[in-house]
């Protein structure tokens, strides 16, 4: 399962992250927010239009906002 | 010394920074760009406790010095003394998020590892508290090997303390401590260890700002609270600003009446009066509106609001190329693209932020609307065409509309085309909720107002003295009129030749010209040139609408509109893109495409209706 299709409320650690299907900057981002192997992360809302595209994910203390395409690039651990 | 000396204020994104930054420099600050890119240089000076001065900078928010943003490569450069025109600065102050820790020490590893005099502000150390976190700033400082103050800037907490700190650190400039140098992993550990020392105490409660989450960005209330908040703020933009707009407008027509009284016939006093006074006059009555709207941008940003109405948007900006971070910008210019233009430095994407100010203009403003009243109440009958719904008021919103069409298929061909590529998709951290603070919201208000005022002004000031020089020289032989004899009747007589096509007559060229510097001149010229014009008092007195649906073709009114959704004739506009794009390339591009489309959709508009037999 990927980060995008967590639901809302659901928490799951992250098992893998493709860094290659994400552009450079993408993953440079992501990496300054925190996201890697290993780290826990939580489904905080879906957007409103569109497929309820953007997603807010909640990692650490944060609250962060990601398109799903890119979520889609994290991988969770099954539970 | 104390001249140099020189502080830098750096820290994460939503750190608390420039709270802080206000707070040690009140408002004697400094707002200019960093040259080359469009990244504000905000300085200030700071009393220092022992009776000397420290400059300090404000550096851009960064989450880490591998840039992956205009803003955190100025950060980078400056700090290590290679950005060109900037000096090192002497002692850093990082600042720290004592609520979100584990991630703000990340960066500060970074920091740290240069080796540099550094100060670390445990800064919002109350919404910490809140929160349920207890933290040891001993701790902290040990495993940091530097000073580390307890801040709430906000509240003025810990700034005498952190002033001390910047004074006694003024030993150590020149010095160089060696710190580890670690990898982003590495970095990532020791942060992780370091916070959960320095952290000793945590609660599971949940946190206030996930039970506003909830609300605001429920898919149902979401959307409805941002849509009364937009209704909201442009009641106000429209509604509040008008008497202040109106007064405004009163003293600039008082003024210029005094000084026409004041001084004798000359040319002096009519270039004061009818250039510099009118001109300068009718830019700054636009300055209730910016203030108001930047009122309601401030008070959304600084609360965390305007994270979350991006995105809520997100999803219907994607779908031109854009991404929620437009969405306020774009609303704003519905009032003034002015503000709307300042309003883009919240995107940090800079493909995005060129795009954004490209389109802005397309979007109506309230400019537009004295000119779409005039030439509608003139030609559109004022009858039903079902449903309650007045044809006029139809015509009125397709004109809106058609802005709106042209503003995102614009967007749509400039993602692939110009501003192609660096579609960085949108990441955004969604800060924590927080109550402004009046003190700076008050002074962002006042440098936004001042920067509006000093920058668009000088450029609207010398566009209006030009303008008015145009219009009275050459002067008119008696009995001939002197728009006719002007160098700007006669740039007219030109620019005829190429507006005929498209249906305009020579008065409506006339009028085009003085209306570059604000649309709605158009309808004054407009009036002028047919009181002048006009042979009886008769003619005269019948009002412009009427002189001008017996004089126009119908055609010749619609093409008149269509030529004023997309043409750029706005100089504040023009000159307020200028200054937040660093240069003449993008704003003469943006007035070229603009022009380019309002001839060929006045063009169009035209000659279908002539073919129609309207």
């Amino acid at each position: 399962m990927t980060l995008e299709s967590l639901k809302p409320g659901h928490r799951a650690r992250i098992a893998a992250i493709d860094w290659g299907a994400l552009p450079p900057a993408d993953a440079k981002r992501m990496r300054a927010l925190g996201f890697e192997t290993g780290v826990e992360v939580g489904m905080a809302h879906h957007g409103v239009f569109g497929g309820r595209d953007p997603v807010a994910v909640s990692i650490g203390r944060m609250t962060i906002a990601l398109r799903k395409s890119q979520a889609s690039a994290i991988s969770l651990e099954a539970d | 010394m104390s001249e140099n000396f020189r502080v830098a204020l750096l820290g994460n994104p939503n750190c608390g920074k420039s709270a802080l930054f206000n707070k040690l420099t009140g408002a004697r600050q400094k707002i200019a760009n960093y040259p080359g890119v469009t990244v504000e240089r905000v300085a200030g000076i700071l009393a220092l406790p022992d009776g000397t001065q420290a400059e300090v900078i404000d550096l851009p928010g960064a989450y880490a010095f591998d840039a992956s943003s205009p803003d955190e490569e100025v950060t980078r450069q400056v700090v290590q003394g290679e950005f060109p025109g900037e000096a090192e600065p002497d002692v850093l102050v990082l600042v720290l998020d004592a609520g979100n820790l584990e991630q703000h020490l990340v960066f500060a590893q970074e920091v740290l590892a240069l080796g540099k005099p550094t100060i670390v502000a445990l800064n919002m150390i109350d919404m910490a508290e809140r929160d349920g976190l207890k933290l040891d700033a001993t701790v902290l400082s040990q495993a940091l090997g530097v000073p580390v103050i307890e801040t709430v800037a906000v509240r003025r907490r810990g700034l005498d303390d952190l002033k001390s700190a910047i004074a006694d650190a003024r030993a150590q400039i020149g010095t160089h401590a060696d710190r580890p140098v670690m990898d982003a992993t590495e970095r990532r550990l020791e942060a992780r260890t370091i916070a959960k020392a320095t952290v000793y105490q945590t609660s599971k409660a949940r946190r206030v700002g996930d039970r506003l989450d909830s609300v605001l960005l429920n898919p149902w209330a979401g959307p409805l609270i941002l849509l009364a908040l937009l209704f909201v703020i442009f009641q106000a933009v429209f509604a509040w600003a008008a008497p202040l707009t109106d007064a405004l407008d009163g003293g600039a027509g008082a003024l210029g009446a005094w000084v026409e009284g004041a001084l004798p016939e000359s040319f002096l006093r009519d270039l004061l009066t009818e250039g510099i006074i009118a001109g300068v006059g009718s830019v700054v009555v636009f300055l209730p509106q910016i203030v108001i709207l930047f009122l309601f941008i401030l008070i959304m940003e600084a609360t965390g609001y305007m994270a979350r109405a991006a995105f809520l948007m997100d999803r219907l900006m994607a779908g031109v190329g854009l991404s929620g971070r437009s969405f306020i910008p774009l609303l704003s210019s519905f009032a003034c693209a002015i503000p709307g233009i300042m309003a883009t430095r919240s995107i940090a994407d800079p493909k995005d932020r060129l795009t954004t100010i490209l389109i802005a203009p397309l979007m109506t403003c309230s400019a537009r609307l004295p000119v779409y009243a005039v030439i509608i109440a003139a030609f559109i009958p004022a009858r039903e065409v079902g449903w309650g719904i007045g044809l006029q008021g139809l015509v009125l919103l397709a004109l809106y509309l058609a802005g709106i069409v042209g503003a995102l298929i614009v967007a749509l061909v400039l993602r692939g085309t110009l501003t192609k590529g660096g579609a960085t998709g949108f990441i955004m951290e969604l800060p924590r909720y927080q109550l402004p603070s009046v003190g700076d919201i008050a002074l962002g208000l006042w440098q936004r107002a001042w920067v509006f005022l000093r920058r668009a002004g000088t450029i609207i000031f010398s566009a209006t003295v030009i303008l008015w020089v145009l219009l009275s020289f050459p002067q008119a032989e008696p009995g001939e009129s002197q728009v006719d004899a002007s160098f700007a009747g006669q740039i007219a007589d030109g620019l005829n030749v190429v507006l005929e096509p498209i249906g305009f007559n020579r008065e409506i060229s006339l009028a085009l010209i003085p209306a570059m510097a604000a649309r709605e001149v158009a309808v004054a010229s407009l009036a002028t040139t047919y009181a002048i014009d006009a042979e009886n008092e008769e003619a005269e007195a019948e009002g412009l609408a009427s002189t001008l649906s017996n004089r126009w073709s119908l055609p010749t009114a619609l093409a008149f509109l269509a030529w004023f959704v997309f043409a750029p004739q706005c100089l504040s506009t023009i000159a307020v893109a200028r200054r937040e794009t660093n240069g003449w390339k993008w704003p003469l591009f943006m007035v070229g495409y603009l022009f380019a489309l309002a001839y060929i959709f006045a063009g169009i508009t035209y000659w279908s209706a002539v073919a129609l037999g309207l």
